[in-house]
């Protein structure tokens, strides 16, 4: 099949930020996901757990609490004070409204989805209406002495429960005045502690108010009566977060140890209606707290301080055993932060606030499989380049030549021009960046480095050529008329006639640069695109889906080739279909054109479209080089599905030319050492 | 694990067997082919898998077959002997037996041992053997006698050695056993007389024989239902001379004595033999499978329509008659765990009793010590798997009636002989009620008091406190420390209250009383010499970067321990209390409690015995302390939970009265300093924990590979 050296590179040294808040939407099957730096992920529970889109972060936007409003609206408010409105179409900040009342620790939409709270630092709770275009303050709660750190609706919408320090506080929302003020114990293992930090509430409809706290306990309020009905001491540290399901038979808290327990309502005794809430199951699948826990129809999520945002299905509700029913860990981000420079070796790392750039090491050797070549020359730490202002970096490229650098924040766009002098390096600003060029979410060169594709999160894609030291705009192309849908994904052909174009649901749309207009559309499918690239001479736009389909368009066709049709009409193999990360990055072979080159975070693939497909008896991922069989024996096992699993976590695989790849691998390891120390459970004595 | 797997019937019609059933099954040189010879004129070939027939030839009426049929597997041929010297060979082709070669021999055929790699050898009866070919080449020639006058071959077996055929036969004369072994190699035949040894009247029922390199290990099931083993070498140092061998025995009980017919054994590998029989006299006929090694029942299966006590063994498959069917019980020994290989006894014995976890010496348990306890056990699940819908309730109607008026002796007797009775799935109500009977009866004469009769019933095992309420009062009334113990051991539901006047009792009882009393002393052992090859080096100080915490911390209490080293160290080594008073102090510690209902009675206790308790119980704890395993020696022992848990309650129930006494000062002081060693441990732990990590983490960094390296890699 082929021997390559491949460049094994380990020092991308990326921590993801730890997660804040996760927010489920019921209707749309989506999951909000805040991390620590700001951003916000948006995740496709459909479609495979696809992160579809997300927002930039922000140093000074710390995000405390999301929530999902009526007709899919995200809000997110955060310790600068303000409630901020995100546009899914455009990928953008729709607008932030100041509550002047200190940092937010906590929002709440109401039952019906056209109120929004916010609990602040001064102890107000604030609420707003909730309007087609915006949000509208409407008054103030009575003030509370502390912040309020929680807040919950009962769910009819009369009532609202806010965790405060040391106390729980139940407001009328007609009369904006606390009815109840329930205090919760400060005792913790029989020692008092300063103070009991309520970090959530729930607010059941019979009127029941849950609690979890900084002392470790889980408790059940009346809170008709204000008074503590039930306590449940869970956790040594805190219980930092709680998510009730829908029809309130279950609950789960998340704690800062890092575990996860479920609660479920069950009958005393068999048949009895008598119900009481029974802790049933622990879940230990984080190191560090779980900062946010939600509760789906069929699984519970949570998300910590660890970066990982763990999807445990509740086995009881998932209906088919199939890909839904497994436990999901997503620990990288579903795009790529890597692009790289075939021409002259190097490698462009892109992290929240700088950019580096490695070159590659080179070795005259030369070995078999499995063998570590020694080093001729290591690879080097080229450039540092640290953005300015504390927005976080949305994309950026180098171009295949090397000489260009291009990244965007949230207002700026940016393109640096390298030029190399024997070992020297000098890095050009290219300035007067035009007005439209204010933001992109994806960058692009063209294979001879000489034109620039912007995807801008307007809908349009400007193309820029490039020249020594200065550029020129040669083309926009605007959105459909009626979408303002933004383009996530680009692809060029290497004979830079053709640029694909891709959003987050509409189909792919196909350029011609020659003539500057839109050659044709491909279909729509029910499922993102994660990747899409064009192979040269034939000029095969191949497409990968969240659902794991891999598609082959032939552009100058207008229609899916041969090929295509033939394992659509088969069907993949169902390992390849149960895998459980999507396909990030496709790439060619210059010399073989049957060859298509593909890659998640924990294999790497080759597709020989000459070869048989494989079909559900055969073996799909064979590690073991074939020893002593007989060539007829391989030649009838051979299929077209190459597959090696070496590398993993795998964030970036490439061809360099045609013997050399370059894959950039993460061990979770790495990260773990970089995140700060989880609470520490003494394994012996008492 | 050996397990038997579903049997099935090879042949849906009955065979022609006769009273004496078979007279053979042998393999083909096809695998999964059998050659089935019946008692009468038929021999079929069957396809085991296929469960049927592929052939069958009959001879003449009028002639008999005499030997089993065999496959000559160098030609693929059969070979029969009819009417004793007639030689009938013939192939798969040929239909009729009477038109096929026929060869009439001058001497009568015991058996033809036909085996892979070499020709067919015959077995006269007379003993000579002879290869086939040579036999075929000359009929008539003369076969010499090689056994006396009355000596009558019993059983035979062929084995290959070294690429040569070895040849055993066992022969009887007036109960006297002799084993021959034909070497072919060298022409050699040796001779050598079995000694039974004690067992000299028993009868051997049943013969199996498997080869090591240099012994032939003869199996032997004898009349007494024993197994016995005999090594004969297969290279004799004299071989002209008649030499003894002594057979030791392997299994014991195995089979119901006094079973007359279907009997057999036979060697499955290394460690399996499977035994056809009857396990108790009144039950049906069972195929067992035991492992030797062990000594345990591994698996059984019972064959209610009877047997004929004939067993063979080929391949995978087990092949005996069942009623008048031939049934194949195929047979796998997969690889065993530990626990399986301990077999169905484990799981059979009462969870109250096997608190602690039961070691088996590998080495001593291939003896008899653990055989015998371990049939004994093994009867006992017989009897319990057959368990019977048919009541006898007017046995143990008659037995409560003696109860009521008879004396010791008599009732004893009753007992024994309703005991020996199948049980029932009422069993351990109807031995309820009879302990009851008993303790009103001796309510009612307290000078009546069955103590026989009452321990007997307790080891039923199938008692508990809850069954019989009286029992352990009117034993605690009589201070009887052996039925104490052993309902201790036995019960699983004794309230703290008993247990703890049990422990009174104990604590008060005198020397020479209990110097009388008969007690279970398996859990203490002999502490004094106990030479323990894990001893901890013993190091008094421990100093931190050259300076020493203890010092520092640990002020005058420890000085004052000091002070008199000579004590402390008389006070280890020797035994507050003698073994017997330990051996029922060990049934407390085993026996199960609830603290908040335990601690009120422990308060009741007197001090100087609360002292002498406490004292034992950090005695025990410093043997634990000394090897690393923290265990303690023995079969039963204490284990160090228990221990410690207890002194936490003496202490907890009677702390006021001990500060008082200043007996107890010195053990008090030694008990603070263990505790505080203890806590200074779990803090180094702690500490120590910290590096461990970092050590961790820098064996990962070895595994991990440089951040940057060029690899080959081939995609196939």
């Amino acid at each position: 099949m082929g021997e390559f050296k491949v460049h094994r590179v380990r020092f991308f040294n990326y921590v993801p930020s730890g997660i804040r808040c996760v927010a489920y939407n019921n209707q749309s099957n989506r999951l909000a996901v805040s991390r620590t730096d700001g951003t916000v992920e948006i995740y496709n529970l459909s479609a495979n757990y696809f992160q579809e889109k997300f927002f930039p972060g922000h140093e000074s936007r710390a995000t405390e609490a999301l929530c999902w409003a009526k007709g899919q609206r995200l809000f997110s408010a955060g310790l600068n004070g303000e409630i901020i409105e995100y546009d899914l179409q455009a990928l953008n900040i729709k607008y932030a409204v100041d509550a002047f009342g200190g940092p937010i620790w906590s929002m709440a939409v109401s039952p019906h989805g056209s109120q929004l709270l916010v609990g602040c630092e001064d102890g107000s709770v604030k609420l707003f209406q909730i309007t087609p275009e915006k949000i509208q303050f409407e008054r103030n709660f009575d003030r509370q002495k502390s912040r309020i750190l929680s807040l919950s609706w009962h769910p009819s919408g009369t009532h609202v429960a806010a965790g405060s320090i040391d106390y729980i506080s139940v407001f009328d929302v007609k009369s904006g005045s606390a009815v109840h003020k329930m205090l919760v114990d400060r005792q913790y293992m029989g020692v008092s502690k300063r103070k009991c930090i309520i970090w959530g509430v729930a607010f059941l409809s019979d009127g029941t108010v849950i609690s979890v706290d900084s002392a470790g306990k889980v408790q059940f309020w009346d809170s008709a009566t204000g008074t503590l009905v039930k306590n449940h001491l869970i956790a040594n540290a805190d219980v930092q977060s709680i998510a009730v399901s829908d029809q309130e038979d279950s609950f789960v808290v998340g704690t800062a140890e890092g575990t996860v327990f479920h609660f479920q309502l069950v009958s005393v005794t068999s048949n009895s209606s008598e119900k009481q809430w029974v802790r049933t199951k622990p879940f230990q699948h984080h190191t560090h707290d779980v900062r946010a826990v939600a509760h789906s129809p069929t699984a519970l999520i949570s998300g910590g301080t660890d970066t990982h945002l763990v999807i445990r299905p509740l086995m009881e509700k998932v209906e088919v055993k199939n890909y839904d029913a497994a436990l999901r860990k997503i620990t990288f981000p579903h795009r790529r932060l890597i692009s790289c420079s075939k021409k002259r070796q190097l490698l462009l790392f892109q992290f929240a606030h700088h950019l580096e750039v490695w070159r590659l090491g080179s070795t005259v050797a030369t070995g078999k499989n499995g063998d570590t070549l020694p080093l001729s020359k290591n690879a080097d730490h080229l450039l540092h380049l640290k953005t300015k202002g504390p927005e976080n970096i949305i994309c950026s490229c180098i171009s295949p030549c090397g000489s260009w650098i291009a990244y965007s924040t949230t207002s700026r766009f940016f393109l640096y021009r390298l030029n190399y002098e024997r070992d020297n390096i000098s890095l050009q600003r290219v300035s007067k960046m035009p007005a439209f060029l204010r933001s992109a979410l994806q960058i692009l060169f063209s294979e001879d480095s000489t034109k620039l594709f912007v995807a801008s999160n307007q809908g349009s894609l400007h193309v820029i050529r490039l020249m020594e030291g200065s550029f020129k705009h040669l083309h926009t192309f605007q959105p459909q008329s009626g979408t303002v849908e933004s383009m996530c994904l680009l692809a060029v052909s290497p004979d830079g006639n053709w640029l694909a174009a891709s959003g987050t649901s509409a189909g792919v749309h196909v350029y011609n640069i020659k003539h500057l207009k839109l050659h044709c559309t491909v279909p729509s499918y029910n499922f993102p695109v994660t990747a899409l690239a064009i192979a040269p001479n034939t000029n095969n736009l191949v497409i990968a889906h969240s659902d794991q389909q891999v598609f082959e368009y032939s552009i100058p066709d207008k229609q899916y080739t041969e090929w295509s049709r033939t394992i659509q009409k088969q069907g993949f193999h169902y390992l390849w279909l149960q895998r459980d990360t999507p396909i990030t990055h496709i790439s060619f072979h210059p010399k073989r054109p049957m060859h298509i080159l593909l890659h998640d975070a924990y294999m790497f693939c080759i597709i020989d479209k000459s070869l048989p497909l494989p079909n559900d008896k055969t073996l799909l991922y064979n590690p073991l080089p074939p020893t002593n069989e007989s060539d007829v024996i391989r030649r009838r096992t051979a299929h077209a599905f190459k597959i090696s699993k070496i590398y993993k976590p795998l964030l970036f695989m490439d061809l360099l030319d045609e013997r050399t790849l370059v894959a950039v691998e993460r061990p979770l390891d790495d990260i773990i050492a970089q995140l700060p120390p989880p609470i520490k459970k003494k394994k012996f004595g008492t | 694990m050996a397990a038997l797997e579903e049997g099935f019937t090879l042949s849906a019609v009955p065979l022609g067997a006769g009273p004496h059933g078979l007279l053979g099954v042998e393999q083909s040189d096809k695998t999964d082919q059998f050659l089935v010879t019946d008692g009468g004129r038929t021999v079929i070939l069957y396809k085991v898998s296929d469960q049927k027939p592929l052939g069958s030839w009959s001879v003449k009426q009028g002639q008999v077959i005499t030997c089993p049929a065999v496959c000559n597997f160098q030609t693929g041929e059969y070979i029969v002997v009819h009417d004793n010297k007639v030689l009938r060979i013939w192939s798969n082709e040929d239909v009729n037996l009477d038109k096929v070669f026929k060869a009439t021999l001058s001497a009568e055929i015991y058996r033809i041992h036909s085996i892979q790699g070499t020709e067919p050898l015959v077995l006269f009866k007379e003993g000579a053997v002879r290869g086939l070919e040579a036999l075929l080449a000359e009929p008539q020639q003369k076969i010499e006698t090689v056994i006396s006058d009355e000596e009558v071959i019993k059983w035979t077996k062929i084995f290959m050695v070294y690429k040569h055929p070895v040849l055993i036969f066992i022969t009887e004369k007036h109960g006297d056993y002799f084993a021959y072994i034909q070497m072919f190699n060298s022409r050699t035949l040796s001779k050598y007389t079995l000694v039974l040894g004690q067992e000299e009247k028993s009868v051997i029922q049943g013969f199996s024989a498997s080869v090591d390199r240099k012994f032939i290990s003869l199996m032997t099931l004898s009349s007494d239902g024993c197994i016995y083993e005999t090594l004969i070498p297969i290279h004799p140092r004299e071989p002209e001379k008649s030499q003894r061998v002594v057979r030791s025995l392997l299994l014991k009980t195995v089979v119901s004595g006094n079973a007359r017919s279907g009997v057999a054994l036979t060697v499955l590998d290394h460690d399996h033999i499977a035994v056809l029989g009857p396990p108790l006299p009144a039950s049906k006929e069972c195929l067992s499978i035991w492992n030797t090694k062990f000594q345990t029942l591994q698996t059984s299966r019972e064959l209610p329509q009877g047997t004929s006590g004939q067993l063979w063994y080929y391949g995978e498959n087990l092949f005996m008659l069942h009623g008048k069917f031939l049934t194949v019980i195929p047979y796998k020994c997969e690889v065993s765990s530990l626990a399986g290989a301990l077999g169905k006894l484990k799981h059979s014995q009462d969870p109250g009793i096997q608190t602690v976890p039961h070691f088996v010496n590998w080495e001593t348990s291939r003896g008899y010590g653990l055989g015998s306890q371990n049939s004994e056990q093994s009867k006992r699940i017989l009897r319990r798997r057959k368990i019977e819908v048919s009541v006898q309730p007017s046995a143990s109607k008659q037995l409560l009636s003696a109860i009521k008026k008879d004396s010791e002796k008599h009732i004893e007797v009753e007992l024994c002989k309703f005991l020996a009775i199948k049980r029932t799935p009422d069993f351990h109500t109807i031995i309820g009620d009879i302990v009851l009977e008993l303790l009103g009866r001796h309510k009612a004469e307290p000078s009546f008091y069955p103590r026989n009769s009452l321990m007997q019933l307790i080891q039923t095992h199938v008692l508990s406190y809850s069954l019989c309420p009286g029992l352990m009062e009117a034993a605690l009334e009589k201070a009887d420390v052996q039925m104490l113990q052993l309902c201790l051991r036995q019960f699983p539901d004794i309230p703290e209250s008993v247990t703890c006047a049990c422990l009174k009792i104990f604590l008060s009882i005198s020397d020479d009383s209990l110097q009388e009393a008969e007690i279970n002393m398996e859990s203490v052992s002999d502490y004094s010499d106990s030479v323990q090859e894990e001893k901890m080096e013993e190091q008094t100080e421990i100093l931190h970067n050259g300076f020493n915490p203890e010092e520092e911390n640990c002020g005058n209490c420890d000085r004052e321990l000091n002070e008199k080293p000579q004590d402390t160290a008389e006070e280890t080594t020797s035994c507050p209390v003698i073994p017997k008073r330990a051996a029922l102090l060990n049934a407390i510690l085993h026996s199960a409690y609830s603290e908040m209902f335990l601690l009120p009675h422990l308060k009741d206790i007197p001090a100087q015995h609360v002292t002498l308790f406490l004292q034992y119980l950090y005695f025990l704890y410093l043997k634990c302390s000394e090897n690393a395993t923290m265990t303690l020696p023995g079969l039963h022992p204490p284990t160090l939970n228990q221990i410690m848990d207890w002194i936490c309650l003496l202490l907890d129930a009677n702390f006021t009265v001990v500060v008082m006494i200043p007996e107890a000062k010195r053990l008090l002081l030694s008990l603070y300093k263990f505790v505080k060693s203890q806590i200074c441990i779990c803090s180094e732990l702690n500490k120590i924990e910290v590096s461990f990590r970092e050590l961790q983490k820098l064996n990962q960094e070895k595994n991990n590979r440089e951040l940057y390296s060029i690899e080959v890699l081939e995609l196939f």
